[in-house]
């Protein structure tokens, strides 16, 4: 096919999925919590209140902007941008169905994680910018979490990368063709969740939008259509976290009977379900407890889960047997009930360094 | 052809952020454009083929050693006051020009051997097995683990609470 008309429909295709899955998640999120919290939720706007995610959007568009008088002007403009560019950019490597994607990058997913890691430098340069010290904190807030979490990320990619042997996104869903990699790999995925969604700042991680504490972080003083980037971005790297949680663990778009881009889409929706499953049941955590959740829980864990790995393909350099779904389900439980024994927060205390 | 003109915009790019950086009073900003340039460095690589390489330099230097960068401007005293210059100022540039002019001439006057083969196309596994295969740098990248660990030891024994 020809390369520019390739770039062409999956920019179309990558700016309608990433839209309209990011006002879905906005409905989705609001109405699951609703129900779970035991209330409706929107139900106004539209039917069902599907609607009411553009309502708002609209709202949005329509409000005053505002500077702060003492803000650093340039960084301050750029830095909605700066947060929003590399989430859309995630989606170029993503595949839809097979070899359906816009670049089939061999990196593939180094690339995501490296985009991925710009946005901080985005919400760094809004809370310095805003000359406001809750932003600042903040902004220091989220550093300090991005970089704790992204080194456990990292790690349970790399033992996705390992079994599937390609860094290749289409590579590892092929690799997925029998069983998916959530089977086999029952540890990667829980971390890979827990980092995820901390990585994204998403409940119970959301320190840096703690709005009891710093009133929205580091977004504080933005209004109108530079707060709807940041609140895009939010969902927007919502929908990436989950996007590729789908294809490396649930095998992305492989799924019988319905059309591959639909399984993705199920998947998809299905992660963010667990995600704001989690959001309604638990309570937003400390950030000693943050820190010491990376580095004690997290990075022992996803160190060990790849030294396995790494044995059990070298053991078995054709392909892990079947029967290592259960082996591997066993070590994941122990070593996590192990881990949560020896894992402890001070003993209560606030422990900082 | 597209190759040639994104090279140079890239190159146009890095070099701008890199005079930025010593150009700029905010330090802030100056960590930025620090930021800028190394980007455009990754964009260079890609236009080399290499994109193992650009997809770490983003992850390593702008993912990363940026954000312990701006850290420490955000942990530093007299921000406001910007980036200061002392009586080194003269030495320090007639030495970078000292500098900058030897590596032009090197440049210049090194005959680049220039291969004819394409590059090839996955290029992270080719990649691995040069690093950890036979015949390979396995000792040394065993050598430079080792030697981070230990100075993030070192870092940890200094910066911890008598």
């Amino acid at each position: 096919m020809n390369p520019w008309l390739n770039w062409v429909i999956f920019t179309i295709v990558i700016l309608v999925f990433f839209l309209g899955s990011v006002i879905m998640f906005i409905y989705m999120e609001r109405r699951v919590l609703g129900k779970m919290q035991a209330r409706i939720g929107p139900n106004r706007v539209g039917p069902f209140g599907l609607l009411q995610a553009i309502a708002d959007a609209v709202k949005v568009l329509m409000k005053e902007m505002v500077t702060p008088a003492n803000a650093d002007k340039v960084v301050y403009w750029l830095a909605p941008i700066v947060v929003f560019a590399p989430v859309l950019m995630v989606f170029a490597v993503v595949p839809f169905a097979n070899g359906a994607l816009l670049a089939d990058l061999n990196i593939g997913i180094l690339y995501v994680v490296a985009v991925g890691s710009i946005s901080s430098i985005g919400v760094f340069m809004a809370g310095w910018s805003s000359s406001n010290k809750y932003a600042t904190i903040s902004a220091m807030r989220m550093v300090a979490a991005v970089v704790s979490y992204e080194i456990p990320l990292v790690l349970v990619i790399a033992s996705v990368v390992v079994v599937s042997g390609s860094m290749s996104l289409n590579d590892i869903v092929l690799a997925q063709q029998n069983y998916p990699m959530l089977l086999l790999q029952p540890l990667a995925f829980l971390l890979m969740f827990i980092a995820g969604c901390a990585e994204i700042n998403r409940s119970p991680f959301d320190l840096m939008e703690a709005d009891s504490e710093i009133i929205a972080g580091f977004h504080t003083e933005y209004t109108g259509m530079k707060f709807a980037m940041f609140y895009l971005a939010e969902y927007g790297e919502a929908v990436a976290m989950s996007t590729i949680i789908a294809t490396l663990f649930l095998g992305g778009w492989q799924g019988p009977f319905l059309p591959p881009w639909l399984w993705l889409v199920l998947k998809v929706f299905f992660v963010f379900f667990l995600m704001v499953w989690t959001r309604t049941t638990l309570p937003r955590v400390r950030i000693d407890q943050l820190m010491s959740l990376a580095w004690k829980f997290l990075f022992p864990l996803a160190l060990i889960n790849l030294v396995i790995t790494g044995a059990e393909v070298l053991a078995y350099p054709l392909g892990i047997p079947w029967y290592f779904i259960f082996v591997n389900i066993a070590i994941g439980a122990v070593l996590v009930l192990l881990f949560s024994r020896l894992y402890k927060v001070g003993g209560g205390r606030v422990a900082v360094g | 052809m597209a190759l040639t003109i994104g090279f140079w915009i890239l190159a146009v790019v890095a070099v701008i952020g890199a005079l930025l950086v010593v150009v700029l009073k905010d330090v802030f900003r100056a960590a930025l454009s620090l930021v800028l340039a190394l980007v455009a460095v990754a964009g260079i690589y890609v236009t080399l083929s290499a994109d193992f390489l650009a997809g770490v330099q983003i992850l390593v230097y702008v993912g990363a050693i940026s954000i312990l960068l701006i850290i420490g401007i955000m942990l530093t005293r007299e921000v406001q006051q910007g980036n200061t210059t002392n009586k080194f100022r003269i030495p320090a540039f007639l030495t970078a020009l000292v500098f900058f002019g030897v590596l032009c001439f090197v440049f210049l006057s090194t005959p680049w051997q220039v291969s004819g083969v394409d590059p090839l196309v996955p290029t992270a596994g080719p990649l691995a097995v040069k690093l950890f295969g036979e015949d390979g740098y396995i000792l040394t990248v065993e050598i430079a683990g080792v030697l981070l660990l230990a100075a993030i030891i070192g870092a940890i024994a200094m910066a911890r609470e008598k």
